[in-house]
């Protein structure tokens, strides 16, 4: 008994090692680039431009104003189809009675999982094919948007389909007994229910592409300057890092953008942990 | 509206139809001229001598791969059980947010950690040749970027493990850790596997943490000591580094070599995927039932 007691005993420690480490990591790797980061953060380094060049001088504000702008032109491509996409997998799936569409919802599921698996740099290989060469729209915020659209897309329909399922069946029964349409129930009473769910979605892909780097390494160019339009070159803060560090081994200036990068990436995490405990409140 | 909806649901595997579409169109003339045999077993890469064979990045990825797997695995698993079975519900509302923002850190953030404090460390490890970036410090940085995907797939599949089954083993006098190791990891068995199948995956998709310590020489790694270990101190490419390093100034064949890489590194990671989601369907414990 002494010995099987012992054995738990190393066991259990051995496991509680383990989450040891895995927190101390966090907290180190997080600690270490806030901590050396933000000696080297000042309001000049969110408002001047980087200098461009060889030199890693200057600071961050046009790389802010291009991660901000292609967040926005994403999400308004990725969020129709893929809370879209959701509507239809929960409302509209299982009511199909043609062969034929019920044929294609097995696909589409399938496709939602084929594409949440797809590694980013594939993503960024097929964005360079179809969109930078094909197209011709060259390396700017719109090919990297449609690329990026592709790797979010999974994680909205995912989001959606859990919100929408956590809406109570007898709310669209009081709807529909009403004598309102299915759409009209959808429109205005599950969606509404669900709004706070299909949030959480978007912010995480929000968060999805200001750490993405490997897409936008291939599709966006990496103009330093201020993106003006929809066609223009530029380069996201998580790219701005990456250049930085291997480009011109600007280590303090890369700290410093990373820094600002896991601070951003903690806020959304707590936003949407926030949303889900009012959920589930 | 249905049918529109309809639309949306089928963007999904659009988009996966046109990825396969115009990755294998580019692919094609690497295919066709260079021949799939030469692409996978030529050990040299030297585009402008039209010289493609991907064999290093197919050893480098597999070896980063597989350290990554060595070091992350008893980590992450040692983790999902804690979390399971033994952490206070208290205990576990702190660290399980923080294996999720460990998932959330942007992985060329990794690679920044990597380069200013992983490297100079490895570099202290003296034998010749040691320049710190290479497949030792990627095995490290790759190793803590699978392990929330690890724990929180095999987390789930402890979770999972029927109450009865706990309750059982306990009853005929078993310990804690022996329920745990004779009744509930059999029991999560194939969720565990499939857990370390999908770590599997994303570490070889990884790309920009790769590239920044991993060196990109393209060399099939050898040890350089008597040592076998030693191997994880050569320097090494990724396939998804080939191809990120070189695809903004590529042309030609080299262009569609590199687009044969991605042809190859897509289908590995779906053959990979879906054996993952097989394991997860036909579970053990339907056996057990």
């Amino acid at each position: 008994m002494i010995f099987r007691k012992f054995k738990q005993y190393s066991a259990f420690s051995a496991m509680w090692l383990a989450c040891g480490l895995t927190v101390a990591i966090l907290l180190a790797v997080i600690g270490y680039v806030i901590i050396r980061g933000f000696s080297h953060i000042s309001m000049d380094f969110f408002l001047t431009p980087p200098r461009g060049g060889l030199s890693g001088e200057g600071g961050i504000s046009s790389t802010i104003i291009a991660t901000l702008y292609l967040v926005g032109t994403t999400l308004f491509f990725a969020t129709p189809l893929g809370v879209g996409a959701g509507i239809f997998l929960v409302e509209y799936a299982d009511s199909v009675r043609s062969m034929f569409v019920q044929k294609l919802v097995v696909i589409a599921r399938f496709g939602v999982e084929t594409l949440a698996g797809v590694p980013s740099i594939v993503f960024g290989l097929f964005g360079y094919a179809l969109f930078v060469t094909t197209l011709h729209f060259g390396f700017s915020i719109l090919s990297a948007a449609l690329a990026g659209t592709c790797l979010v897309i999974p994680v909205i329909i995912r989001t959606t389909e859990e919100a929408l399922k956590a809406v109570p069946v007898s709310y669209r029964e009081a709807s529909l007994a009403m004598g309102a349409g299915k759409w009209e129930t959808i429109w205005k009473v599950v969606l509404p229910s669900a709004i706070t769910g299909i949030s959480t979605g978007i912010v995480l892909s929000a968060g999805r592409i200001v750490s993405e780097t490997a897409i936008f390494y291939v599709t966006l160019g990496g103009s330093y300057r201020t993106p003006t339009s929809l066609m223009s070159s530029g380069r996201t803060m998580a790219l701005h890092v990456y250049y930085l560090a291997m480009e011109t081994r600007a280590f303090d200036k890369a700290l410093a953008t990373g820094a600002v990068l896991v601070v951003l990436i903690i806020i959304l995490n707590l936003v949407i942990n926030t949303i889900s405990r009012w959920l589930s409140a | 509206m249905k049918y529109s909806l309809l639309f949306a649901a089928l963007a999904s595997i659009l988009i996966v139809m046109m990825i396969g579409i115009f990755t294998f169109r580019e692919a094609l003339p690497a295919f066709r001229d260079i021949g799939v045999k030469n692409l996978l077993t030529e050990s040299a890469w030297r585009p402008g001598e039209g010289q493609y064979g991907i064999l290093a990045m197919i050893a480098g990825s597999g070896l980063v791969t597989l350290g990554a797997i060595v070091l992350g695995v008893p980590l992450a698993l040692g983790c999902a059980i804690f979390l399971s079975e033994i952490a206070h519900p208290n205990l576990r509302a702190f660290v399980k947010p923080c294996v999720e923002l460990l998932a959330g850190i942007p992985s060329v953030v990794y690679g920044l950690f990597g380069m200013v404090i992983i490297v100079p460390v490895v570099r202290g490890i003296d034998i010749p040749g040691n320049t710190g970036f290479g497949l030792f410090s990627a095995s490290i940085v790759l190793a803590v970027m699978i392990l929330p995907t690890i724990t929180s797939v095999a987390e789930h599949a402890i979770r999972s493990v029927p109450k009865e089954f706990r309750e059982g083993s306990l009853a005929l006098g078993a310990t804690k850790w022996e329920t745990i190791q004779k009744v509930i990891i059999p029991g999560a068995r194939s969720g565990i596997i499939s857990a370390i199948v999908l770590g599997l995956g994303r570490a070889l998709g990884e790309t920009i943490a790769m590239i920044m310590v991993i060196g990109n020489s393209v060399i099939i790694p050898a040890a350089s000591t008597d040592n076998p270990l030693s191997i994880f101190l050569s320097r090494a490419r990724t396939l998804t580094g080939n191809i990120a390093v070189e695809i903004n100034y590529a042309t030609g064949l080299h262009e569609s070599a590199l687009f044969a890489t991605g042809v190859i590194l897509f289908v590995l990671i779906i053959v990979v995927n879906s054996s993952a989601k097989y394991l997860m369907s036909h579970g053990s414990l339907e056996k057990i039932r």
